[in-house]
């Protein structure tokens, strides 16, 4: 039991517990589905073909696809049990950075709607 | 009868308790750590983007970015770093092979995409100052600086990073610690490639969009 135990702990790659042909392979794939995508991105963002106000949404679906197909055939993030804090703490950074994100953006958006236009402010000051 | 078997395990040997089969590995325990580091890194930059849509139209009358902004540029320095990212995954399977000639090979290409990225943004850079477009002129364009610099500084840390894990490479051979650096330094590498994909997307092409 031991020994087997040791043989399986060493005869394997240190970076993974792929066999290199698989990694290969992932690699390919994942080289190949983000030049898709990174060709799709900007391609859509010049077209005609595409409903215009949509583009940017598009765009987002695009980036956000592509940073999956860099996680998982690039960084490797899986559902293996090596990877489960990794995925843990990548769901609780992707939630910062959504607070960090969409809380400035929506703050920022809602001052500039609050702020008065300059014009009436100066009226303002000079009725009395 | 007792023994509980995962089957997705294969890390693991199976039949072994989990209270008994003591500390993950190491390169497992570094890989966390430094992806806690690439985390934190992430956020860092999500502020920095946070600022940049905040900022975007507050040009004072200055240069927009569809008038500053050239695509097809832009198209050539993704073109680099994708390449990189793949040259770069490329180098780890080298590096496990443990072929040292290969892994050289792999990461000369890989420093050399960054380098040329590099020059690509240092040229774009060096044009929109030269046009009065520094970063000074609007509350715009430091944002864009400061968002696609700090990108920058990280290339060139990475590069630099993979030039010494090279020297290791050469002077310590493959041994488990220089495995561990150079498996650190491909999460790094391909999490800056994760961020230029937010870059290109906000900057360059929301701008055209």
């Amino acid at each position: 039991m031991n020994a087997h135990i040791e043989a399986a702990e060493t005869d394997r790659a240190p970076g993974s517990h792929h066999s290199n042909r698989d990694r290969l392979k992932s690699y390919t794939v994942g080289f190949g589905l983000a030049v898709l995508l990174t060709a799709a991105s900007f391609a859509a963002s010049s077209s005609s073909f595409v409903w215009g106000p949509s583009i940017p949404v598009l765009l987002a679906v695009l980036a956000i696809a592509q940073m999956g197909v860099h996680l998982v055939f690039f960084l490797h993030i899986s559902t293996a049990p090596d990877s489960t804090n990794n995925i843990l703490s990548l769901a609780f950074g992707i939630f910062v950075v959504g607070l960090v994100i969409f809380g400035s953006i929506i703050i920022m958006s809602n001052l500039n709607h609050n702020m008065m236009p300059m014009d009436q402010l100066m009226d303002m000051h000079t009725q009395r | 009868m007792n023994t509980v078997v995962d089957v997705a395990s294969d890390e693991m040997p199976t039949g072994v308790p989990i209270s008994e089969r003591g500390p993950a590995p190491a390169r497992v325990v570094a890989g966390f750590g430094f992806w806690l580091f690439l985390l934190s890194d992430i956020i860092i930059f999500s502020a920095l983007f946070a600022a940049y849509a905040v900022l975007c139209n507050a040009t004072n009358g200055g240069p927009t970015a569809v008038e500053l902004f050239d695509k097809r540029h832009v198209l050539f320095e993704t073109s680099c770093l994708l390449a990189s990212s793949f040259t770069c995954g490329m180098m780890m399977i080298a590096m496990e092979r443990r072929e040292a000639a290969l892994t050289y090979f792999w990461a000369i290409v890989t420093a050399a995409l960054g380098v040329v990225f590099l020059c690509l943004e240092f040229s774009e850079f060096a044009h929109m100052v030269q046009q009065g477009a520094g970063p000074s002129r609007s509350a715009f364009l430091s944002s864009f600086f400061t968002l696609v610099g700090t990108h920058g500084a990280h290339v060139t840390v990475g590069i630099a990073w993979l030039l010494i894990m090279m020297l290791q490479v050469g002077k310590l051979g493959f041994r488990p610690m220089v495995v561990r650096r150079m498996l650190c330094f491909s999460l790094f590498w391909h999490a800056l490639d994760i961020v230029w994909i937010g870059v290109f997307t906000v900057v360059y092409l929301g701008a055209h969009a």
